[in-house]
This record gives C-alpha cells, sequence and structure tokens, in this order.
C-alpha cells in the first residue's frame, strides 16, 4: 500500500487546474543552486559512537545541576520531589492532550481538577481554568477576558512597567489590532501611585506583579488600596504573581484582584531551556463565562457517583468559533499536573517552608553582598526570593567571572532595564546552600581586587 | 414539530421578534430558535442605557450545547431588561414570546420596522431551514 496520498492522475489533474506544466515548475522561482544544496555531513555513526558525541555537547552546557543557579528573572530553578517525575511520566497520563471525549478519561479530568482546586486555593480565587501556555500567555488572555467583561466599550488596558518585561511583549503580540491601548508602563518610574492616577472610565483593567520583576513584594494593604480605586472606575485589577511566593504572602483574592495569572514552571516543573512551562488562570465566579480555556468541573452521574466533566464548553472555538473567549483552548496538562503533583506533594507547610528558604537565604546573602565595596542592593522594600545589585563591573563581564567559579549568574537587567545599567537581578532559591552563598560573596570579592 | 410563530409580532432573519409597544419595542428570540438551541441555561443581557444599532449583537444566550449571540432587530436606546432569566434562564424555553422576552429598545427608527418580516414571511422562513 502507498502512502503517498495522491495518485500520479491526481497531480496531472491539480497541474492542470492550475496551468502548471510540472511541479518541479512551481519551484522555479528559487534558485537551482538552493533547490538541493549539498549537505556536508560526516559519515554516519553508531548508536554507541553518536551517544557519546551528543554527551560531549550537552556537556557544554552549564546546566543547574551542576552550577549553583542565581539566575531567575520569570524561570525558576527549585526542588522537584521524585514522585513528580514518577507520577507524570506513567502512562496513564503521559500525553500532552486532553482526549477527545473527554469524560472517557475520568483520571485524567479528576488530575485537572484537582489542580484547578489547588490554584483556587494557593491564589484565593473561586475558579481556576486548566492553563495556558506560560505566564506571557495568561496575562495576554486576563487582559482580552477584561476587554470581554467590558463588553468592548473600554479601550486602556494599564500595565505596571514592573510586570515581567515578556509579559509585556507577548500581551502587545497578542493584543496587535485589537483596537486596544496599552499604556503605563513606558515610564520606569511609574509606581503605584502614577497608575493609580492613571485610571478612567475608559480603564478596562490594570494589570500588577507582586513580587515584582524586579524581586519586590507589594504590600496587600497598598494593593487593597489599589483594587478599590480600579473597581471605583469599574475597571478590573489583575495580578500576577510568583505561586512559590503565596506560601508565605497574601493570596491577590483577599486583597480584591479580579484575574490572578502567572507563571506556573516553579511548580514542579524543570527550567527545560524555556519550555514547555505553563500560565495558571484564576478569576471570581461571576465572571467565569468570559474565562478562556478549558475548564473541569465536579458533577454527579445518573447513579449519584461523582464524575468529572469538560464544563462551559460552549465559550470554546470548537462551538464558538471566532467569538470564543479564546482562539487558544490548548491548555498545558502535562505541566499542570506536574504543578497539582508538586503541590500535593508539598502541601501546606511544605510549601510554606520552601518560601520561607527562599526568603532567608535571599536575605542572607543580599546582606552579605550589600557589605562588599562597589556592591550596592538596590532593593529597598521587601523582597521575595530575587534583588537588584549593582556591580562595579559591566554583569556580562561578571557573569563570565562566575561561570568560571561554578555559578549561573544573575539577569543583566541593562538588556531590559536601561536605567539599571550594571545591575543584576540575583535569585536565590532553596537550591542555593548557605555554603554556597557564602562562596559566592568570596568570589565577588575578588573579582573587585 | 411546528413552531408557535404569533401574527402580531415581526421577526428578524436570525430569529429575533420583536412587539411595538408606542416608541418602543419588546425583543425576544422565536419559538423556533429556544428549540433549536435547546435548554437555555444563560443568558446575558446588555445594560440600560446602552445604544445599538439594528443588527449588533445586544446579548448571549447560552445553550446546553450552543452558545448564540442575540442581535438587535431594531436599532435603539435599552430601556429595560428582563432581569428575570438571569435567576432563571429556561423561562426563554418555556415561554419565549411572553415571560421570556429579554430587552426593551426605545426606538431610534422607526421606520425599521418595515424591513422586519411578518409572521407570513418569518414562518417561510423557519421552513426553509431557517437560513
Amino acid at each position: 500500500m502507498a502512502y503517498t496520498p495522491h495518485t500520479e492522475a491526481q497531480r496531472r489533474e491539480m497541474l492542470q487546474t492550475i496551468g502548471a506544466e510540472s511541479v518541479a515548475e512551481l519551484f522555479a522561482d528559487v534558485p537551482a543552486t538552493c533547490r538541493f544544496p549539498e549537505l556536508k555531513l560526516p559519515a554516519p555513526l553508531s548508536e554507541v559512537e553518536i551517544l557519546r558525541e551528543l554527551r560531549e555537547l550537552a556537556s557544554w552546557n552549564a546546566s543547574a545541576e551542576e552550577f549553583t543557579c542565581l539566575l531567575g528573572a520569570g524561570a525558576y530553578h527549585h526542588y522537584i520531589p521524585s514522585v513528580v517525575q514518577t507520577i507524570v511520566g506513567r502512562s496513564e497520563f503521559y500525553t500532552a492532550y486532553t482526549p477527545y471525549q473527554p469524560e472517557i478519561s475520568q483520571g485524567t479530568l479528576q488530575a485537572i481538577f484537582e489542580y484547578q482546586s489547588m490554584i483556587c486555593a494557593l491564589t484565593g480565587m473561586e475558579v481556576a481554568n486548566a492553563s495556558h501556555y506560560d505566564g506571557g500567555t495568561a496575562v495576554a488572555e486576563a487582559i482580552i477576558m477584561a476587554a470581554n467583561v467590558a463588553r468592548g466599550r473600554r479601550r486602556r488596558i494599564l500595565l505596571s512597567p514592573d510586570l515581567h518585561p515578556e509579559y509585556r511583549q507577548v500581551a502587545r503580540t497578542y493584543l496587535r489590532g485589537s483596537g486596544l491601548e496599552l499604556l503605563g508602563d513606558e515610564r520606569p518610574e511609574n509606581d503605584l501611585d502614577a497608575l493609580e492616577k492613571m485610571l478612567d472610565g475608559d480603564t478596562c483593567c490594570l494589570v500588577v506583579q507582586t513580587p515584582t520583576f524586579l524581586g519586590e513584594v507589594l504590600s496587600p494593604e497598598r494593593l487593597r488600596r489599589l483594587a478599590e480605586a480600579v473597581h471605583a472606575v469599574g475597571a478590573m485589577l489583575i495580578v500576577a504573581v510568583d505561586p512559590i511566593s503565596l506560601g508565605l504572602f497574601v493570596p491577590p483574592g483577599e486583597y480584591g484582584a479580579d484575574i490572578v495569572v502567572g507563571e506556573g514552571q516553579a511548580l514542579g516543573n524543570p527550567l527545560n531551556f524555556g519550555g514547555p512551562y505553563l500560565g495558571f488562570f484564576a478569576c471570581r465566579r461571576d465572571d467565569v463565562r468570559k474565562m478562556a480555556g478549558r475548564l473541569v468541573g465536579q458533577t454527579v452521574d445518573a447513579g449519584g457517583r461523582r464524575g468529572f466533566v469538560l464544563t462551559l464548553s460552549t465559550r470554546e472555538q470548537h462551538i464558538r468559533r471566532e467569538k470564543a473567549t479564546s482562539n487558544i483552548c490548548t491548555n498545558q496538562s502535562l505541566n499542570a499536573l506536574a504543578a497539582a503533583v508538586y503541590l500535593a506533594a508539598l502541601g501546606k507547610q511544605g510549601l510554606w517552608r520552601i518560601a520561607e528558604i527562599c526568603y532567608h537565604r535571599a536575605h542572607y546573602a543580599a546582606q552579605k553582598i550589600g557589605r562588599l565595596r562597589g556592591f550596592e542592593v538596590r532593593s529597598t522594600r521587601p523582597f521575595f526570593k530575587e534583588f537588584v545589585v549593582s556591580c562595579p563591573l559591566p554583569v556580562d563581564e561578571l557573569n563570565d567571572r562566575l561561570l568560571e567559579e561554578g555559578f549561573i549568574g544573575g539577569f543583566d537587567l541593562s538588556q531590559t532595564h536601561p536605567h539599571l545599567e550594571r545591575c543584576t537581578l540575583l535569585c536565590v532559591t532553596e537550591m542555593v546552600p548557605v555554603p554556597e552563598i557564602d562562596r559566592l560573596v568570596r568570589v565577588l570579592r575578588e573579582v573587585t581586587r | 414539530m411546528a413552531h408557535r410563530i404569533p401574527e402580531d409580532l415581526r421577526y428578524s432573519r436570525t430569529h429575533e421578534w420583536a412587539r411595538q409597544e408606542g416608541p418602543t419595542a419588546v425583543v425576544g428570540i422565536s419559538d423556533y430558535a429556544q428549540a433549536q438551541l435547546g435548554d437555555v441555561v444563560y443568558v446575558e443581557l446588555p445594560e440600560v442605557g446602552e445604544e445599538y444599532r439594528q443588527g449588533d449583537s445586544i446579548g448571549v444566550v447560552e445553550s446546553v450545547k450552543a452558545t448564540s449571540d442575540i442581535y438587535a432587530p431594531l436599532s435603539g436606546k435599552v430601556v429595560g431588561i428582563n432581569q428575570a432569566l438571569m435567576d432563571d434562564p429556561s423561562i426563554v424555553n418555556r415561554d419565549p414570546y411572553g415571560e421570556g422576552w429579554m430587552v426593551r429598545l426605545e426606538l431610534a427608527d422607526p421606520a425599521e420596522w418595515e424591513t422586519l418580516l411578518d409572521a407570513a414571511a418569518y414562518a417561510r422562513l423557519v421552513e426553509e431551514g431557517g437560513h
């Protein structure tokens, strides 16, 4: 049986229809030399040989497993308990997709339902969906939802300049051509007071992040007042959070957030060179019909037994077509499963403990580094696990030196924040042992000598 | 199954009905529309004071199998909405032309009545399969 879908007769018929003599004619515009370039490949290798070569190539990477990682800025190196990979890797779960006729896979739906429930508990919100691609897309979907709640009658989207720069970029990409105006982040000094003054009757939503991109924790009291000001003009408050920080700090649902989103990678998912990650998304029950994405609900079957279903699917694109709440109804099921297993394995106490270790070690590191000549800790307000340090030399040079000493250096803020020249964003999680912090301080002292 | 199409109403091609009451029109969806949708579980209505042009989406009706827009059969300002549908959307199934009304519009252009279908024309539309 031939696997080529078209017969010679069909090909001739198609060519005739478009008025071409041959398939080759269709490629006439591609220079002949580019059509079949000679690939200078080495001779084939055996499996043993190729494995050795790939291992050799992989060893050029500075892996967070072997180096001490001080890099965060949105993706975080946290410990992943073995149980996470064991459960995620089970054949019953090991697919990226929600099955068609999903109710046949009760286990998959139950896992998603438990993920949603834990995200609600963590964020203090009433409803959570089954996840989006990543933190950035979750922010973009939250803005679209707010625009839909306002039924297209509000055009201004206020973004805090302290929202992750990539989330702001993703939001702008998603919303290109939507007619919505994204502003507020054009000046880095636009703090919450300045953003609050920008609120008006045409404001659809305000997006803030805590801890901010620069690691600072915004005060829940201040955010409560902000939420009231946002609601007073009839707009929505969207809060992006680091889920690990919620082990220690007040959940956004408690100070009046309308939508809570964030990058869920830190929950049991490895760094993986930047993906696949998951974006978590939670909102209030009143707004659930405007929420994008897949949603699993709990119900009872004809015999009164507990069961799980995909619910409110009529919002989704396979039914609602171009009027769907989003044209991306993919969720990151496997990553969401890892997040659920991680949260279940840690429990309330465990998450609190992880957050506390991060907080204390980051503050310990900041205190020690702040005493070094030439270095200054620029984060004044309370921070969580990241803080800004100005350095006596360009950050890329510093990071080269650190790499030689077995450290993956912090995020070079001159890339995204021109006013923070020679500033690095250092991240300290529970994966950085205290003796490593002390060694880092010694290396930094050497660098300036 | 034959669908009820009251003689005294006018209809849009998108299956809304309108009843003239002085300078206003009461608007809902037809018996055929509710039957096609099946059990209605949610209705989203506009806010009083909002203005719409003929053909604009003024709300959404969601059933267990589909979600559809409700279009303004006539141009005008919303002067009333049926709050009872918020608590019990199934009224739309039980009494689409009575208790299941959705919106009251203060008309901007009464001449638009002439653009709507009468009962006989709407009955033909439904017979032809609704499009």
